[in-house]
């Protein structure tokens, strides 16, 4: 069954269906289930940041570089979100 | 016999494997942002200056392998250090060290680490790393809480 999925959300599940290399179809995962558990290596996080920072024109700071950050698709829509704001308010 | 300078402090121990394929695909699609944004000059001359028939890319999973071992001796509990402060020296004799700058020594210097030493390897499409670390006795950290895994 798939989620209605904001924008933020859906360019997130485009590039983690790209380089997260996860085992099953990234529409079968909800905003909170946890990528690694769901076969997330720490080197694809690698290049899922790097895929995000490509997509959202943004850079992850080294105080955002913990799992948490990439540990789910809501985790990283509201870490993508704060990268943003910091933008327009800079 | 060698008496060790730091007794019998706790001993840490790191591993991690990598896929070869996963840091070509890397290479392919990031390019210079990629290997520069994980792997310092020297690491990057010293894996170019590989056996073409080895590979670039499997020295760099092998590196990558062992930065995420170190990682996991060192047990950060906030963010972690950036890539490039752990860095993965090769000697003239083939044999590795592992080199800590910025954070990443503050870190080991925190945790009690005294001294690392890694072994890194390759073979069938994987690369693999395993990091040991001597600690000081006197801030033996295994009982810490609160650490937070990283990625």
């Amino acid at each position: 069954m798939t989620e209605p999925y904001d924008e933020t959300s859906r360019r997130i599940r485009d590039v983690l269906a790209a380089h997260a290399r996860l085992p099953i179809a990234v529409d079968k995962l909800s905003d909170d289930d946890d990528l690694f558990q769901a076969g997330m290596t720490s080197h694809a996080s690698v290049n899922v940041m790097l895929a995000l920072e490509d997509a959202f024109d943004v850079e992850f700071p080294e105080v955002m570089l913990r799992k948490s950050t990439f540990s789910s698709i809501g985790a990283l829509r509201r870490a993508l979100e704060e990268l943003e704001a910091q933008a327009v308010s800079a | 016999m060698v008496e060790h300078p730091y007794g019998t402090g706790p001993v840490r121990v790191g591993v991690d494997v990598t896929s070869i394929a996963e840091v070509e695909a890397a290479v392919s699609s990031f390019g210079d942002r990629y290997v520069r944004r994980l792997f310092t000059d020297h690491e990057i001359e010293t894996c170019s200056a590989r056996d073409p028939h080895e590979g670039t890319a499997a020295s760099l999973a092998a590196r990558f392998a062992a930065k995420e071992a170190v990682l996991k001796v060192l047990e950060p509990s906030d963010s972690r250090p950036e890539w490039r402060d752990i860095e993965i020296v090769r000697h003239e004799s083939g044999a590795c060290r592992v080199r800590l700058h910025n954070r990443a020594a503050s870190l080991a210097d925190s945790r009690g680490v005294r001294a690392l030493s890694v072994s890194l390897s390759h073979e069938a499409g994987i690369a693999v790393a395993v990091v040991a670390a001597t600690c000081d006795p006197a801030l033996d950290t295994t009982k810490t809480k609160g650490s937070e895994p990283r990625p």
